[in-house]
């Protein structure tokens, strides 16, 4: 739950009088707060933390990150864990989690 | 140096490791606060790329970890309940009770749920006004402005069902009862970047200043590390304690004001206990007096829960430094992620699981570090 996930800002919209947007994380688009990132547009990139931005980074370091969350097949299971709770198993396990499908 | 390939930049990563075993005349310890920090330092093999002199204490900064076990069991008995939506990080949902763990009260018919923001949890009360959801509020200086907004945005909706089972931990007066501990070892921090990307790095100047230690601003990818524990050591043997930000790539001095002012808001400190490490002042954040109606603690009459410990953990210890998680006796025998005893076992984050993921299973002086093929191996025959 702890990661900060960086991602591009794909849109910028008011929910209820809340700062939102959507962000791509390497091709999973999410609902992000931007409340907190006022200076954040459309095409920047941002660390997510728990859904919402916290601080602007440069796409290259962004980049950088991603390619190393994807090596370890931490996006997925970050950004979607309901869908990975049960597949989890064991919870820490560093496989993928395509790797505990058959486990019960 | 076998990992030294699996960095982005191997050459980078070799100076780096290089110009730390130049710098060091002296053995140094320094701890990395972050657990986010300690599941990549052990992945990655940092530790075993420096100089025998230099030891990494892994430190209290993974959440789920340090919940203490009153905190889990009120969370239990919350989710039990016949009205209530439970929600929480998934990390929570194995870490065990006295009794039990949260998955058992799913299983059970509790309605406990995964999200992955508390705005998700917000959402699920709008749709649910006859159902009560409680958030579980954990985490660190980093997760505290998502839950604030949460509570902002359920009292602006008006919403009655909804409240929130506060924990949250500040880093800053952690780093200060480590040091202050009898017999503290800890020569050096590395703070951890995001919670730094929120508060920024002014709160651990008169740290640094007043324990005389170095403390450098660190990010979570092998070459942050390398960079973080680089500067530690050149600060540690100049003798010099300052406060350095190796992250400045997502970390301001003064940190991100619109978060600060939020959290001024809703939250104010308070005393907090840790798991492991017990009370600490002035160390967590609780909602101010106009959210109280927010608080799950308020709302739901729990009572006292008399707790134990299980006796065989040594879980407090590994937070403090003291052991590393393979010196635990049940390590790897009775304490596994699939039977974790103690909550350093259960996140990814905590120091038993970094260890036994990453198959470090003998002490220290004569780890024996499986290769990446071996590894998936490996983990089937420790599983
Ligand atoms: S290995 Fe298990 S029993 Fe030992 S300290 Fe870690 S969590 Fe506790």
């Amino acid at each position: 739950m702890c990661l900060g996930i960086p991602g591009r800002v794909i849109s910028i919209y008011d929910a209820d009088g809340v700062r939102m947007g959507k962000v791509d994380f390497d091709g999973i688009v999410k609902e992000v707060c931007l409340e907190y990132v006022p200076e954040v547009q459309v095409g920047d990139y941002t660390i997510v933390h728990v859904g919402f931005a916290i601080t602007r980074v440069d796409e290259a370091s962004a980049q950088e990150t991603l390619r190393l969350f994807r090596e370890m097949a931490m996006l997925e299971e970050e950004l979607n864990p309901e869908e990975h709770a049960e597949t989890r198993v064991p919870p820490t396990c560093p496989l993928p989690p395509s790797a505990h499908h058959e486990v019960p | 140096m076998k990992y030294l390939d699996e960095f982005r930049d191997g050459a980078l990563a070799q100076r780096l490791a290089a110009e730390i075993h130049q710098l060091t005349t002296r053995p140094w310890r320094i701890m990395e606060v972050c657990g986010g920090q300690t599941h990549s330092i052990i992945r990655n093999g940092i530790d075993q790329l420096l100089p025998p002199t230099i030891e990494l204490i892994h430190g209290p900064g993974c959440p789920v970890c340090v919940t203490p076990l009153e905190t889990i069991d009120t969370a239990l008995a919350i989710a039990a309940l016949p009205n209530v939506t439970f929600c929480s990080f998934g990390d929570m949902l194995r870490v065990p009770g006295s009794q039990r763990d949260l998955f058992s009260v799913r299983s059970q018919g509790g309605d406990v749920r995964i999200v992955y923001s508390p705005m998700d949890a917000v959402r699920i009360a709008r749709e649910n006004p006859q159902r009560e959801v409680v958030f579980f509020a954990i985490g660190f200086e980093t997760t505290a402005p998502a839950t604030a907004m949460a509570v902002l945005t359920a009292k602006r909706l008006g919403l009655r069902n909804f409240s929130m089972l506060v924990a949250h931990v500040l880093v800053p007066p952690a780093i200060e009862a480590i040091l202050n501990a009898p017999g503290n070892r800890v020569q050096a921090f590395l703070a951890a970047g995001h919670v730094c990307s929120v508060m920024g790095y002014w709160q651990y100047v008169p740290i640094a200043e007043r324990y005389g230690v170095p403390i450098v601003v660190t990010g979570f990818e092998p070459l942050d590390i390398l960079e973080g524990i680089r500067r530690a050591v050149r600060l540690l043997e100049a003798g010099e304690a300052r406060v350095e930000n190796a992250y400045a790539r997502a970390v301001t001095f003064e940190g991100n004001r619109a978060a600060q002012q939020v959290l001024a808001e809703v939250f104010e400190p308070c005393d907090r206990a840790w798991r492991g490490l017990g009370v600490i002042p002035q160390s967590g954040w609780r909602l101010r007096a106009p959210y109280r109606d927010f608080d799950a603690q308020h709302r739901f009459a729990i009572g006292e829960l008399h707790v134990q410990e299980s006796p065989i953990c040594r879980s407090g210890e590994v937070l403090q430094g003291k052991i590393k998680p393979n010196q635990c006796p049940a390590f790897g025998t009775l304490c596994t992620p699939r039977t974790p005893l103690g909550a350093t076992m259960v996140s990814s984050e905590g120091a038993c699981a970094a260890y036994y993921n990453y198959g470090r299973m003998a002490l220290p002086e004569t780890a024996a570090v499986p290769s990446r093929d071996e590894r998936g191996d490996d983990h089937a025959r420790l599983a």
